[in-house]
């Protein structure tokens, strides 16, 4: 724990009491976090800065997970999005997906496997290893 | 008249389903909002172990939070249970506030959704009327959904039960974007059919901006028992 500040994660749920304990569980992981209830400002937010995932309730008031993921990847297609929800109907889960959302996640989420998820996302892609191979023949 | 029952079970279960999915999404938060709690107990009193005292503040707001989380999964079982009891009996005497107010509650999260207010005016004194309660908060819904889609830029539905004369009414008003033309797809088959169920009427008032359930004759009893 208290690892070196690295991935940066916007988490978005119109629920307050779970983001902001989510939110210092993340931190206390060396994660560094923001937090919104609506997903119009995570809109906004994305548009400013830039996150290496964004958390995203599929439940929410006015712009649902579902509609603010479809938006985000309109405007910025490289932003890695994990979708959070209480159930997920399975179909709703697969066009989720097929929208470019990272995963989809049943709440209450595991801690551990969604860190790792997030440092996955955030890690760098690795090195082709053909051009590598192709390198060092030249 | 089969076809008739056919929707009107169709609506029944639809409502049903609806609801109950809404009561689970709701519990599942509640679910996530103590395990998200209980980890970072946990987090807490490992950093102990690394040195870190713990402040008994932040304990106290951590349990502050799982209590408050605990009293709202309280009051959302509690509605459940109305909701599941409310098909006990086909025929009953019921106080209109409180099934008003049990339609209000079940509904939130979907005017949540919609950033519509629900404003409901219960009365003090009760309003009772003899009734299939499962059909009349079906019934209600319909309206509600309805009204929630008409409700325009102020977004707000009041719901108002009150008696009348010859029995009772239920009164959803400040539809502010109803227009006739919204009203000609209203009420569609499912509500026209638990409007002759219930032997209700429904008064639309596109000037004034509301729909009005008149609940003043005795239900169909023997309709219902077939549903």
């Amino acid at each position: 724990m208290n690892a070196k500040m690295s991935e940066k994660v916007l988490i978005v749920d119109d629920e307050e009491d779970f983001i902001s304990v989510m939110a210092e569980r993340m931190r206390v992981r060396g994660i560094e976090v923001a937090t919104t209830t609506s997903a119009e400002d995570a809109l906004k937010m994305v548009e400013k800065e830039s996150y290496d995932v964004v958390i995203m309730d599929f439940m929410m008031p006015a712009i649902n997970g579902f509609k603010a993921l479809k938006l985000i990847k309109a405007k910025k297609p490289e932003v890695k999005i994990i979708l959070l929800s209480g159930n997920v109907p399975h179909d709703l889960s697969t066009a989720a997906i097929e929208s470019g959302a990272l995963d989809v996640i049943e709440k209450p989420p595991d801690i551990e496997a969604l860190v790792q998820k997030i440092r996955k996302a955030a890690a760098p892609p690795p090195k082709n290893p053909v051009k590598k191979k192709i390198a060092q023949k030249k | 008249m089969s076809d008739r029952l056919g929707a009107i079970g169709e609506s029944s279960l639809q409502f049903f389903g609806k609801m109950t999915a809404s009561i689970s999404h709701e519990m599942k938060n509640v679910l996530a909002i103590i395990n998200e709690n209980a980890g970072l107990l946990e987090d807490l009193t490992l950093m102990v172990d690394h040195g870190r005292p713990i402040d008994p503040q932040r304990l106290n707001t951590l349990s502050q939070t799982v209590m408050k989380q605990i009293r709202r999964a309280d009051t959302i079982v509690k509605n459940l249970n109305r909701f599941a009891h409310s098909a006990d009996k086909s025929l009953k005497s019921v106080d209109l506030n409180d099934t008003l107010e049990l339609v209000v509650n079940l509904s939130q999260r979907f005017a949540s959704m919609r950033s519509v207010t629900l404003e409901p005016k219960l009365q003090r004194d009760p309003v009772m009327i003899k009734t299939f309660p499962f059909v009349l908060m079906n019934l209600i819904w319909l309206c509600l959904d309805f009204a929630m889609d008409a409700s325009g830029d102020r977004k707000i539905v009041e719901l108002t039960p009150q008696k009348t004369e010859k029995g009772a009414q239920i009164r959803l008003a400040r539809m502010d974007s109803l227009t006739q033309s919204l009203m000609d797809a209203f009420p569609a088959e499912p509500a026209r059919g638990l409007l002759d169920l219930l032997n209700a009427e429904l008064v639309v008032s596109v000037e004034k901006k509301e729909i009005v359930v008149k609940l003043e004759r005795s239900p169909i009893s023997n309709e219902c028992e077939n549903v």
